[in-house]
């Protein structure tokens, strides 16, 4: 089962390292992790997304916590916003372009670069809408594709934060 | 106030309270040597750097405090690893000091130039790799603290060689906070709460200690405990020390080599209280077997351990001392006397090596040694045979006089290690029970225990064999034996003469009490040959078996 964690780490050199050294040396399997700063330029965020079951996640929460440099972790719902980005570079003719475009609108996606016989696609979403949109291109023939991890944020006033006042982690 | 970063590193080793460090000069780590040569820390020059860590963590280990081991970059550091993962198995804290190539050379591969801080991170409890001089004193200030809390373990600070000779205006470290090491040591008091009940509901509780127990300093709270609750009490390789094995409810080192009635226990307990044990592989033989039928109550001061190896009902993170003495203020007294006299029985079985008709019986060696050394004496081991041997047939009565290399199993600790004991509590016997193939791993140090003048008594198991290997053969590939003869020993008691240190061999069990004194005797570092039968063995191994009537008795 997929899981997704926001994890808080100090903003420093080597972190990510440590990170995704943690998961291959003790044998997590990481399907994607995305990193970049927050709010506050000192802290980092991770959204890594996990296959497993109830126990390595446990124990992958628990390693994670246990660097030092790993402020906080936390175990983010499926029902949480979650996006992936992604840009398709798709076959595009005279006689095919319109079709592509009218598939892109519909899945809101955007045209990011045109020229004669290519299409640059950029589309926001979860992975599903990702995949169903890479499907209705493939027949075009998709020449080039590149996307990012998962990101995700909590609705509504849940978050994760760093709490400066609260004693324990 | 200006200096040199390489002077902020000692000031702060100073400021930490540092009075020793082992280590090896060269050329990346000069500066901090030639600042060490006018401080008042003295050093302790060993033959091979993976022979300072050990003696770091010896030191450590015998004292309470953080151990220091320096070396050079490149080899000098690679040199330290296995001394670095032993210390972090084994959760002792030492503070790891290596050389680095200037900052600007830094990822070129130039000369004894190595990525340690990436090469040491599975096994650092944490790693700097420092950029800015000024920022020397809150780091040796932070590598104490972290290694020292919580979970202990080896931190390395990598000090490039322009970073040490650059000058800084020295300003004094601040309070370490550290906003993401916050480390819990007192247990939640539901919890704690949830375990007194589990007690007197028990009928037959057992307590496990490891070696949490021993960091944590937490032994007059586990016998009363033990006292309390009529619960007998098993420990770890690791944990032997935390309860003394003279007292009446003590059980012996259980697991796979361990003691019958430890691991008989175990499996007819109701309760198992597990304290400061990782409950590691050698501990348990078949985790999914372990305490089946039992509560199982865990208390570890890394969240990380609870629930990793054995399942548990009732977990705790927090300091054992502190939790427990919270647990003793509760009613948790029981006066169900039936479960010991029950024990008791099983205590009778006891586990020999075998018939020794080609040599000496360790276990001989082994009782004489425990009936001439004081109460307070230090015990080291290697890590084979000679290692079990001493966990289950030495009576260890206090924590931190037991050193060996529980969790990696390094060959070639126990020397160094033993040298690190002996110069952190020169007022003690310091014994060291070896073999002849540890010994020859760090053989080198005999030289730094010489310099040192270091009073290791060395007790040295000599069977010509790898003889924890060739038991292996010899059970698991039927006598198929293969490189576990050492076919080409030295003479040790000539090679002993050749660094001055006196020296003798002992053949004959009629022999074992004079060699015995004599080594407890001489004033000054000596070595004990013993010609150990060489199918001496530690067999039979736990299978972790209800029943395991099928152990052979023997006395």
């Amino acid at each position: 089962m997929k899981h997704i964690l926001g994890v808080l780490v100090e903003n420093r050199p080597g972190v990510l390292s440590k990170v995704s050294g943690l998961f291959s040396r003790r044998g997590f399997n990481i399907e994607s992790l995305a990193v970049g700063i927050t709010e506050n330029p000192d802290i980092s965020r991770m959204t890594i997304v996990v296959d497993g079951d109830d126990y390595t996640v446990e124990q992958v929460t628990k390693q994670l916590n246990k660097l030092i440099d790993v402020i906080k972790v936390a175990n983010i719902g499926r029902e949480s916003v979650i996006r992936e980005l992604a840009l398709i570079k798709v076959k595009a003719t005279s006689a095919t372009r319109n079709e592509i475009i009218e598939i892109a609108n519909i899945f809101r996606a955007n045209i990011v670069d045109i020229s004669k016989n290519y299409l640059t696609i950029e589309i926001t979403g979860d992975s599903e809408k990702i995949a169903a949109l890479e499907d209705m291109l493939r027949d075009f023939g998709i020449k080039e594709m590149v996307r990012t991890g998962a990101i995700a944020i909590d609705r509504g006033s849940k978050m994760i934060k760093y709490d400066e006042d609260k004693e324990e982690k | 106030m200006k200096m040199l970063g390489a002077q902020a590193l000692v000031k702060g080793l100073e400021a930490e309270g540092v009075e020793i460090v082992f280590g090896y000069p060269g050329a990346a780590i000069m500066q901090v040597y030639d600042v060490l040569r006018d401080s008042n820390i003295h050093h302790v020059l060993v033959r091979n750097e993976q022979g300072a860590a050990h003696a770091a963590s010896g030191y450590a280990r015998v004292t309470g405090k953080v151990g220091v081991c320096i070396s050079t970059s490149g080899p000098g550091a690679t040199n330290l690893i296995t001394g670095i993962a032993t210390a972090y198995m084994d959760s002792i804290p030492i503070v790891a000091i290596t050389g680095q190539v200037p900052l600007s050379m830094v990822g070129r591969d130039v000369f004894q130039e190595v990525d340690i801080t990436g090469a040491t991170e599975p096994f650092t409890k944490y790693s700097y790799l420092v950029k800015d001089p000024n920022d020397i004193p809150q780091i040796v200030k932070e590598a104490f603290y972290i290694a020292s809390t919580g979970r202990p373990g080896p931190v390395l600070i990598d000090l490039p060689k322009d970073v040490a000779a650059s000058t800084i205006d020295y300003r004094e470290p601040g309070p370490v906070f550290i906003r993401s090491y916050r480390p819990t040591y007192m247990g939640h008091p539901g919890q704690v709460k949830r375990v007194a009940k589990a007690i007197v509901e028990s009928k037959r509780p057992v307590i496990c200690v490891g070696g949490g127990c021993i960091t944590s300093s937490a032994s007059p709270e586990i016998i009363e405990l033990a006292e309390r609750i009529k619960a007998p009490v098993a420990s770890t390789l690791m944990g032997i020390g935390a309860f003394p094995s003279g007292h009446k409810l003590y059980l012996g080192m259980l697991g796979q080599h361990g003691i019958y009635a430890a691991n008989r226990a175990i499996n007819e307990a109701d309760l198992l209280i597990v304290l400061g044990a990782r409950m590691g592989d050698r501990a348990v033989v078949k985790p999914d077997k372990f305490g089946q039928g039992a509560i199982v109550v865990h208390i570890d001061i890394d969240p990380a351990e609870i629930g990793k190896n054995v399942g548990t009902n009732i977990p705790i993170v927090g300091d054992i001392k502190t939790t427990l003495r919270e647990l003793l203020k509760k009613d948790i007294d029981r006066n169900d006397w039936g479960w010991l006299s029950k024990v008791e029985k099983w205590k009778k079985v006891r586990l020999g090596v075998g018939e020794c008709n080609d040599g000496l019986n360790p276990m001989e060696v082994i009782e004489a040694l425990a009936a001439q050394a004081p109460k307070d004496a230090i015990l080291v081991t290697d890590v084979g045979q000679h290692q079990i041997w001493a966990g289950r047939y030495y009576p260890v009565e206090q924590p931190r006089t037991f050193l060996t290399s529980g969790g990696l199993g390094t060959m070639g600790y126990g020397l160094p290690a033993a040298i690190g004991a002996k110069l952190g509590q020169p007022d003690k016997q310091v014994m060291l029970i070896t073999g002849d193939g540890s010994l020859q791993m760090n053989l080198a140090e005999l030289a730094t225990m010489v310099q040192e003048k270091a009073a290791v008594k060395i007790l040295l198991f000599n069977n010509h064999h790898l003889g924890m290997v060739r038991e292996l053969q010899q059970h698991q590939l039927g006598e198929r034996y293969y490189q576990t003869r050492m076919e080409c020993n030295p003479d040790f008691v000539k090679l002993a003469a050749a660094y001055g240190i006196e020296a003798f061999r002992v053949e004959n069990s009629d022999e074992i009490d004079e060699a015995i004194k004599r080594l407890l005797e001489h004033d000054g570092p000596i070595i004990g040959e013993f010609m150990i039968d060489p199918m001496a063995n530690v067999f039979p191994v736990s299978r972790g078996d209800k029943d395991e009537a099928h152990i052979r008795r023997i006395s």
